[in-house]
């Protein structure tokens, strides 16, 4: 039935079989419908413009999804770019969250809490609750990397290429909004803060 | 011996890479003295099923959400403009 490699040339029936899936993925990702919208509106239009390169090995789908996804990391990529501006202010940031939670000589600066039966806190609405706010708390950049690493489980590989960073870079990047989050956690969901410099050594 | 900062990144990266001989070595024997880490431990191990929950429930919150109307017609009208030339 399929004649040839070129799909039908049909972006309007591409918006009307697919739309709302693309839309869907990009507003998990981007969590924005302003630029969830537009990154399905450049997503068709480089579909069309690249017609002639689509295989017809994968379905139209997973090849539309496949330029939606270089589409939101470009969304990503840019708003680095304007982060960079501010880059002193914002890696200043991001280091103090792991400056706070050591002491000089490599020590945690703090009792860390119990958080309680994992399975429990899992079940507990609040606990996601608070996780939610204490992400949307992180500094932007690493708010962002987490969110595509951690909750929409993309690929390391993925991540660095497109965001032109090195895993290592992106690890220590995880690992300061780790230790953000569970500082935040540690006060919010204990309740009680922490309060001494305790060394359980 | 590794410091609790040492052993903090450790049990971070482990969840990116596989640690090498020596590395495991350390991690365990500072995890064996110190409870601290222990409960860093089990807060990682946590906060990665609750943002990987978080990640389920928003996508299957999606579920429910279409492009409205409006959003379709300026789609439409950015294809007809911009769709069949090369910029």
């Amino acid at each position: 039935m399929n004649s040839g490699s070129v799909p039908p040339l049909s972006p309007e029936r591409w918006l009307e079989e697919h739309g709302d899936a693309l839309y869907r993925y990009a507003l998990t990702h981007l969590r924005d419908e302003h630029k969830a919208e537009e990154a399905v509106q450049e997503t068709l239009v480089a579909a069309l413009q690249a017609r002639e390169r689509f295989s017809g090995e994968a379905s139209v789908r997973t090849w539309l999804v496949g330029i939606l996804k270089h589409k939101v990391m470009d969304v990503f990529r840019h708003e680095s770019r304007e982060v960079a501006l501010e880059e002193a202010d914002e890696v200043a940031a991001e280091e103090d969250g792991e400056e706070d939670s050591f002491a000089p000589d490599g020590h945690w600066s703090a009792r860390l809490a119990d958080w309680g039966d994992p399975m429990r806190a899992l079940e507990n609405a609040q606990f996601l609750v608070l996780l939610q706010r204490c992400l949307e708390g992180l500094p932007p950049r690493l708010a962002r990397l987490f969110w595509l690493r951690e909750v929409m489980e993309e690929d390391t590989e993925d991540i660095c290429k497109e965001l032109a960073i090195t895993p290592t870079n992106l690890w220590t990047m995880l690992h300061r909004g780790r230790l953000g989050l569970r500082q935040c956690l540690d006060k919010s969901w204990v309740g009680s803060g922490v309060k001494t410099a305790a060394r359980e050594r | 011996m590794l410091t609790c900062k040492d052993a903090s990144h450790l049990l971070s990266e482990r969840q990116e890479r596989p640690l090498g001989f020596r590395e495991r070595w350390g991690l365990r024997v500072h995890l064996w003295l110190c409870a601290n880490c222990r409960k860093f431990e089990r807060q990682l191990d946590l906060m990665r099923k609750a943002l990987s929950t978080l990640g389920r429930r928003a996508k299957a919150e999606s579920q429910g959400v279409d492009l409205t109307p409006e959003a379709r017609e300026r789609i439409r009208k950015a294809l007809a403009e911009r769709g069949g030339h090369e910029d």
